[in-house]
């Protein structure tokens, strides 16, 4: 039997756009709140059908953000190595994450006061090397101490375009092997480790990359995304992938998308050492 | 590994991870080049396993300290970090009066020192002083040279202190017209409007104004401006010389300004004595806050900040006559005294003074702003390159800067 994908979302209950730390988001550009809730259900659903058991956090008044799990922690194996917020805006976020994966069986990490780190927004496995985006929100001195602390290979990368403020809204994993990413949002130093550690590199393009294209949730071969990224679903679907699109403009407008509002518990598809799990666990 | 290292700032960092896998070895060596640096790799451990992490010792030098901490802040951002940047390093004051040879000097800058594993803010940030730390009070300070006291613990070396220099923003602060510090050639409307604007501002927010001012305030007929300021709220602080309170008082109470006329231009006869005798009277009553208790001072700069409790200092020089008797003559009295009093300054507006400008800029923190007023561009020169860079420079004659000033903001009081 094979292992079941586990999501932590957080409903949208208290989600809006409060204060501005993202080009993206504009007070003055509100979200309208019932298309929000749609767009959150509505990705619910489509993971819940493509066999992702959700777990749910509990949402927060006053912690909009809370919604984008994926930044609430680093999860590797059965550690949560727990995010330290750049912005005080979201530092508030930080004690609901680690009570609930606490509480949920994960051993909770932090890291010293002084070492912004924004979990899976900015740290993702592609099969045994973890790729770590820095300078927008982590810092490379945050990665190196998890690097440390977990024995494997992190690759730092540098963030070069605010847009794309976080790893996981320029770069996906899709297999232990394969990841799709933009690389206006990389130096020549980030693309070219890149291209020496990942066998094949999927090239998204400018305005996909603005669509959220590389926002991706990645549940065994189906990749979800925001709307408006035909091109990429093409070459997703020349390699076998099942893309789904479903509408996330609401979410957009804060700078999030689809892999912003999930956290993989049991790890990422791409990660190799989830693998590793899943056939110990058999 | 070395692309010579004989320039004379120089800091030894460390880099640990995947330096190599992720290219950040390279990075950091290019950005340090790219900065005008040169680097010599010390030590250099690499992973035997793609899982064991790297690291390296590199010693970073450049020609400047400046250029030194810019390199060290663009490479702190790809993971470069001091060596021992554990703690910072401290030793006893052997001496009263003098640091310990190695002592950390400081910038203008906010600045941070590692104690205890936890970063503080360093107080009362002044630029080429010294640290000192009180450990059980987890506080850590400038001090001056002239300050220390024997046994005190002052931070050595570079290790675990670290600056955050203000973001020089083009657009928010409002002094857009500082683009260029110092020039002739700009539009002086736009600039005194701005200034005035930074003033009501100040104002409105309770910060505290600083006017450091030079005698040329009253040589040019400026003394009605300068007490309506003071009248309006717009002067908190005054920084001078005896000159400038002494030829304030000589208008007052013989109408010249060093024997010259002020209304008519003409030279009085014996007018040179007006200034020696209004000294001299001064001292006679004890004071210019006396002198306006018992009504011999009835009007201007001075009588105006007795009036409106402006917290006036007057620090003297080796040519002064008299001086005045609340000149202080010691200069380094003076100093501590000028130290404490700007802790609380956010604005200050330097005119027509370069002594006392330029100790005023090096008292001064980084983060408060400073516009200096001069007819001669040197003064305003001299003040950036000394490193307080944080001053906007006017080029420009005292009088129309100031009548200009006054009227804008009667402008907007209105």
């Amino acid at each position: 039997m094979s292992h079941q994908a586990r999501i932590l979302m957080c409903r949208p209950d208290f989600y809006g756009i409060e204060y501005e730390i993202n080009p993206w988001m504009n007070t003055e550009r509100p979200t309208d709140h019932a298309t929000a809730v749609t767009q959150w259900s509505d990705l619910h659903r489509i993971l819940n059908e493509h066999g992702a058991r959700i777990e749910l956090l509990p949402p927060v008044a006053g912690l909009p953000d809370l919604v984008f799990t994926a930044n609430a922690a680093l999860i590797y194996r059965d550690r949560a190595i727990c995010s330290r917020f750049r912005h005080v805006q979201r530092q508030g976020e930080e004690q609901h994450d680690a009570a609930w994966l606490s509480a949920n069986g994960f051993t909770v990490e932090s890291l010293p006061d002084d070492h912004f780190f924004e979990g899976a927004g900015d740290a993702l496995f592609c099969g045994d090397t973890l790729f770590a985006g820095y300078r927008m929100r982590s810092q490379a001195a945050s990665h190196q101490l998890v690097a440390k602390r977990i024995g494997r290979r992190v690759i730092p990368l540098e963030l070069v375009d605010p847009y794309y403020y976080h790893l996981d809204t320029c770069f996906c994993p899709l297999t232990q092997e394969m990841a799709a990413y933009y690389p206006g949002a990389f130096d020549d130093y980030g693309r070219k480790a890149l291209a020496e550690y990942i066998p094949t590199l999927i090239e998204v393009d400018k305005d996909e990359a603005r669509s959220f294209a590389c926002n991706a949730v990645v549940v065994g071969s189906t990749v979800t995304t925001n709307t408006g990224c035909p091109f990429f679903h093409e070459q997703l679907r020349a390699m076998g992938f099942t893309p789904v699109a479903t509408p996330l403009s609401e979410f957009v407008k804060a700078g999030g998308s689809a892999k912003c509002l999930t956290l993989r518990l049991d790890g990422e598809e791409a990660a190799r050492w989830r693998t590793l799990n899943s056939i110990l666990s058999e | 590994m070395t692309n010579n290292t004989s320039h004379e700032f120089q800091e030894t960092v460390e880099l640990q991870g995947h330096i190599i896998d992720s290219l950040i070895l390279p990075k950091v060596l290019d950005a340090i080049m790219i900065g005008g640096g040169s680097f010599q790799i010390e030590d250099i451990a690499v992973g035997q396993t793609r899982h064991d992490a790297s690291s390296a010792r590199v010693v970073v030098a450049a020609p400047t300290a400046r250029q030194l901490d810019e390199i060290l802040a663009t490479i702190s951002d790809h993971g470069a970090s001091p060596i021992a940047s554990h703690d910072c390093r401290l030793v006893s004051a052997d001496l009263s009066g003098a640091f310990p040879e190695g002592f950390y000097s400081t910038t203008n800058q906010r600045t941070e020192v590692r104690l205890n594993e936890s970063w503080i803010e360093v107080q009362a940030q002044e630029m080429d002083c010294g640290i000192v730390v009180d450990a059980t009070k987890n506080e850590a300070r400038c001090v001056a040279m002239t300050d220390v006291k024997i046994g005190q613990q002052l931070v050595v070396g570079h290790a675990g202190v670290r600056v955050r220099p203000e973001e020089r923003s083009l657009t928010s602060h409002g002094f857009e017209f500082m683009n260029s510090a110092v020039s002739t050639e700009k539009p002086k409307g736009v600039a005194t409007r701005q200034i005035a604007e930074q003033m009501q501002e100040a104002r409105s927010s309770g910060q505290k104004i600083l006017i450091v001012g030079g005698p040329a305030i009253v040589h040019t007929g400026s003394v009605d401006h300068m007490t309506w300021l003071i009248r309006n709220g717009y002067v908190q602080k005054l920084f001078a010389g005896n000159a400038l309170a002494t030829h304030d008082i000589e208008q007052a109470m013989y109408g010249t300004s060093l024997g010259v006329h002020l209304q008519s231009g003409d030279i009085i006869e014996a007018g040179h004595e007006h200034h020696l005798r209004s000294i001299n009277r001064i001292r006679r009553l004890g004071g210019i806050q006396q002198a306006v208790e018992t009504e011999q001072l009835k009007s201007g700069i001075m009588y105006e900040c007795v009036k409106n409790d402006v917290d006036f200092l007057l620090a003297g020089s080796i040519r002064d006559d008299g001086p005045l008797p609340e000149v202080i003559t010691d200069a380094l009295e003076a100093q501590r005294q000028m130290r404490e009093r700007v802790r609380d300054v956010s604005f200050c507006l330097m005119i027509a003074t370069t002594l006392h400008s330029i100790a005023v800029g090096n008292l001064l923190p980084a983060w408060v702003r400073v516009v200096c007023v001069d007819i001669n561009p040197s003064t305003v020169i001299k003040l950036s390159d000394r490193g307080s860079w944080q001053t906007v420079g006017l080029v420009t004659d005292v009088e129309p800067f100031l009548r200009a000033l006054v009227e804008d903001l009667k402008g907007r009081s209105s």
